[in-house]
C-alpha cells in the first residue's frame, strides 16, 4: 500500500479505480448482481405505455438516495402511476395557504427538563446487532460509494 | 364466554365465574384451532399463562387491577413487545426481539392485561389488505359463517371450499380477526390511513382511531410521524371506551402527546341523540360505493333521525383530493422513516463486506418487499429537490385545506359525521389481488385518511346490528358480511358530556 500512496497521482487514480473494480466484482458474485442487472434491459426497452417521466438518470438518483432499487421494469411504471396520480394535485389551487406540517401546530411540544433518567442498557441494544466487537457495532469500510452505470464491468468474465 | 363483551367477562372475573387462567387457556385453545385464518405471527403462550396466573393472584386476594385484569389482548406485531419477536411481518424484522414494551402495551400489561400473541398485518402495515406480510395472508373469519358459504354454495359447486376466502382488509387484519374469532376481547392495531377502521369495517368488529395526540406512539415502529396513531379494535362501543380510558393521556417518550389532562369517562348506557347534529358529506357519496353499503348509510341516518337527531347535509369540498394528498404526504414520511433499517443495529443484515453503502442495499433489498419498495422510491421522489415545492409542500398545503374542510364543518353545528367506512364489503382475495397494493390503497381508504390528515377527529368504525346491538336497527340477511359506518366525532361527544 506504500508504493501506492508515493506513486504519481495519475498511477495512484488508476490503482484506486482497479481497487473499486475488483471490490464491487466481488460484491456482484455475493448477490448484487442483479441489483445492476435489471438495468441492463432498462434503456434497450423503450415501453411505449411509459410516459418517460422516469428516466434512466432519475432511476439511478433515486437508487442511490434511497439505498433500494427497483428491481424491475414493473416497479419504474409503478412510480411513474404514483407520480401521475399525484399530479392531480396540482388542480387545487393552494394560493396563500401555509402548508401543514402536523396537526397539532397549534401547541408546544413537551419539553422535559435536561436530566438523565435511563440509559446504561448497552449490553441490551447490541444483543440486537449481526456483528458487534465489544461494544461496537461493525460496519464495512464507509466512503466507498456503489459505481455508476457506466462503471460497472461486464459480467462475462466473473 | 368466550363472545361476551370485555365488560361481560370481566364481571365475571370478578365474581369468580371463571378464573384468568381458564380464560386463557380457552383463548388460546381456540387460537389452535383458528390457525388457518393466520390471524396471529407470535402466540405467546407462556408469557399469557404466567400473567393469567398473576392476575388470579390477585383476585384471589381481592385486589384486581381493574377491568382489563386478567383479560385476553392481542398487539399488532408492529408494537414492540419486550422479549417478544417483533416483526411488522416483515423479514427486515425477522428475529428481532425488542428491548422495551411499547407505552400502549405496558399501559395494558399494568392493568393486568393478558397478552395472548402479536397478530398479522401488512408489512410495516403499508396496505389495506392484510395479504402482503411475510407470513401470509390474514383471514376473514366470516368467510367461514353460515351465511357466506351458503351463498357460495348457490354460485359455484365443486369449488374448493377454501379457496374463495374473504381478506380482512389493512393493515390491521391479525388484530380485527383476532378479535371477530373471539380469541381476544380486544386488540391494539396502528391507523395512518385507515388501517385499524377498514379491517374492523371487513371484519365485523369495533374499530376506533383516537385523535392524533391522544394515545401515545412511543414504540409504535413509525410509517407516517404525523399521522399515526394506535388503534383499539373490540366486539363493542363500550369496551373500546374501557380500553381507551386506559390507553389515552400525555406520554414523556412520546413529546407529540397532548398534555392536556384525560379525564376518565365512561358511556352512557342510553344514548340520546336529541340534541345531537349528524352531518353527511355529500362527496363520500362516491359513485364506486356498493349499493349494500349505500342502503345501510341511509338506514343508519334515517334510524337517528327516528330517534330525535337532526341529519343535515354537509359539505367537503377537498373530498376528492384527499386520497392524492395523502398518497404524497404517506410516501415521502415513509421515505424517511425507512431509512433506519440499514442492518447495523437490529433487524437483518446481509453478509455483503466491500462498503456501507453496498451492504446498506442489499440488506434493504433483501429485507423488503415490493410495497415498502415502492413506496420509498416513490417517497424520494417527492422530496428530490426538484420536486419538493410541487408535491411534497403541495400536499401539505392541500392537508391544510382539507383539515379546514372539517373544522368548518364542526364549526357550524354538526357534532358528528356520519360516513360509510369501506366502498363495499369484504371482497375474495382472489379479487383483491388482481390489483396492486398501491391501486388497491388508493382505493380502499377513500373514506378513511382525510380524518388522519386531520387529526383532530375522533373516528370509529362500528358495525351495523349484524353482531348484537339490540333494539333499534334489525338487520335483514340482503347483506351477508359486516358493513359499518364511521362516526367521526361521536365518541368525542360522549367524552365532552
Amino acid at each position: 500500500m506504500s508504493s501506492l500512496l508515493s506513486a504519481p497521482s495519475a498511477l495512484r487514480e488508476d490503482a484506486l479505480r482497479r481497487l473499486k473494480r475488483e471490490m464491487w466484482a466481488r460484491a456482484v458474485k455475493l448477490g448484487l448482481r442483479s441489483w445492476v442487472g435489471w438495468r441492463r434491459g432498462f434503456t434497450s426497452k423503450a415501453d411505449p405505455q411509459r410516459s418517460g417521466r422516469v428516466t434512466a438518470e432519475v432511476i439511478e438518483h433515486l437508487e442511490r438516495l434511497a439505498l433500494v432499487d427497483f428491481g424491475s421494469l414493473e416497479a419504474v411504471a409503478r412510480l411513474e402511476k404514483a407520480i401521475a396520480f399525484a399530479d392531480r394535485l396540482r388542480a387545487v389551487d393552494t394560493d396563500g395557504v401555509e402548508p401543514m406540517e402536523s396537526v397539532l401546530e397549534d401547541r408546544c411540544l413537551y419539553l422535559r427538563s435536561d436530566n438523565v433518567v435511563e440509559g446504561n442498557c448497552a449490553e441490551e441494544l447490541l444483543q440486537n446487532a449481526h456483528r458487534v466487537v465489544e461494544e461496537y457495532f461493525v460496519a464495512p469500510p464507509g466512503n466507498i460509494s456503489l459505481p455508476k452505470q457506466d462503471e460497472q464491468e461486464p459480467f462475462s468474465h466473473i | 364466554m368466550l363472545g361476551r363483551t370485555l365488560r361481560e367477562v370481566s364481571t365475571a372475573l370478578k365474581q369468580g365465574h371463571i378464573t384468568p387462567t381458564e380464560l386463557c387457556q380457552k383463548c388460546l385453545s381456540l387460537i389452535k384451532k383458528t390457525k388457518f385464518l393466520n390471524a396471529y405471527i407470535t402466540v405467546s403462550e407462556e408469557v399469557a399463562l404466567k400473567q393469567a396466573e398473576e392476575s388470579e393472584k390477585r383476585y384471589k386476594k381481592g385486589h384486581s387491577l381493574g377491568d382489563l385484569d386478567g383479560i385476553p389482548v392481542a398487539v399488532k406485531d408492529n408494537f414492540s413487545t419486550s422479549s417478544i419477536e417483533t416483526t411488522c411481518a416483515s423479514n427486515m424484522l425477522k428475529g428481532y426481539v425488542p428491548p422495551y414494551n411499547a407505552t400502549v402495551v405496558q399501559k395494558l400489561l399494568d392493568k393486568g392485561a393478558v397478552l395472548m400473541g402479536k397478530t398479522n398485518l401488512d408489512e410495516f402495515a403499508m396496505g389495506s389488505g392484510s395479504t402482503d406480510g411475510v407470513f401470509g395472508p390474514v383471514k376473514n373469519p366470516w368467510s367461514y359463517s353460515k351465511q357466506y358459504r351458503e351463498k357460495r354454495k348457490q354460485k359455484a359447486h365443486g369449488e374448493n371450499e377454501d379457496s374463495n376466502w374473504l381478506i380482512t382488509g389493512g393493515s390491521s387484519g391479525g388484530s380485527a380477526a383476532a378479535v371477530a374469532a373471539f380469541t381476544c376481547f380486544a386488540a391494539l392495531g396502528s391507523d395512518t390511513g385507515g388501517s385499524t377502521r377498514n379491517p374492523a369495517a371487513h371484519c365485523g368488529v369495533v374499530g376506533f382511531k383516537p385523535s392524533y395526540g391522544l394515545v401515545s406512539r412511543h414504540g409504535l415502529i413509525p410509517l407516517v410521524n404525523s399521522m399515526d396513531v394506535p388503534g383499539i379494535l373490540t366486539r363493542c362501543v363500550d369496551d373500546a371506551a374501557i380500553v381507551l380510558g386506559m390507553l389515552a393521556g400525555h406520554d414523556p417518550k412520546d413529546s407529540t402527546t397532548i398534555q392536556d389532562p384525560v379525564k376518565p369517562f365512561t358511556l352512557p348506557t342510553s344514548a340520546d341523540v336529541n340534541k345531537l347534529c349528524i352531518g353527511i358529506p355529500k362527496e363520500y357519496l362516491a359513485p364506486e360505493l356498493s349499493s349494500e353499503v349505500r342502503s345501510f348509510w341511509s338506514k343508519a341516518a334515517n334510524l337517528f333521525e327516528s330517534e330525535g337527531a337532526k341529519v343535515i347535509e354537509v359539505s367537503l369540498p377537498h373530498t376528492s383530493y384527499s386520497i392524492v394528498c395523502y398518497h404524497v404526504l404517506c410516501t415521502s414520511e415513509v421515505a424517511s422513516n425507512m431509512a433506519r433499517f440499514d442492518g447495523l443495529e437490529y433487524g437483518h443484515r446481509c453478509d455483503i463486506n466491500v462498503s456501507t453503502e453496498a451492504m446498506y442495499a442489499a440488506t434493504r433489498r433483501e429485507g423488503f418487499n415490493d410495497v415498502v419498495r415502492g413506496r420509498i422510491l416513490s417517497g424520494n421522489f417527492f422530496l428530490l429537490k426538484e420536486n419538493y415545492e410541487n408535491y411534497f409542500i403541495k400536499a401539505q398545503k392541500v392537508r391544510r385545506l382539507i383539515a379546514n374542510d372539517f373544522v368548518n364543518v364542526f364549526n357550524s353545528g354538526v357534532d358528528v359525521l356520519l360516513t360509510p367506512t369501506t366502498l363495499s364489503e369484504a371482497v375474495p382475495y382472489l379479487e383483491f389481488i388482481k390489483e396492486d397494493n398501491r391501486t388497491r390503497s388508493a382505493q380502499d381508504d377513500i373514506f378513511t385518511q382525510a380524518v388522519n390528515m386531520a387529526g383532530e377527529n375522533l373516528t370509529s368504525a362500528i358495525p351495523e346490528p349484524h353482531a348484537k346491538e339490540p333494539e333499534q336497527l334489525h338487520v335483514t340477511s340482503f347483506s351477508y358480511l359486516p358493513m359499518t359506518n364511521e362516526l367521526a366525532g361521536i365518541i368525542e361527544t360522549f367524552v365532552v358530556t
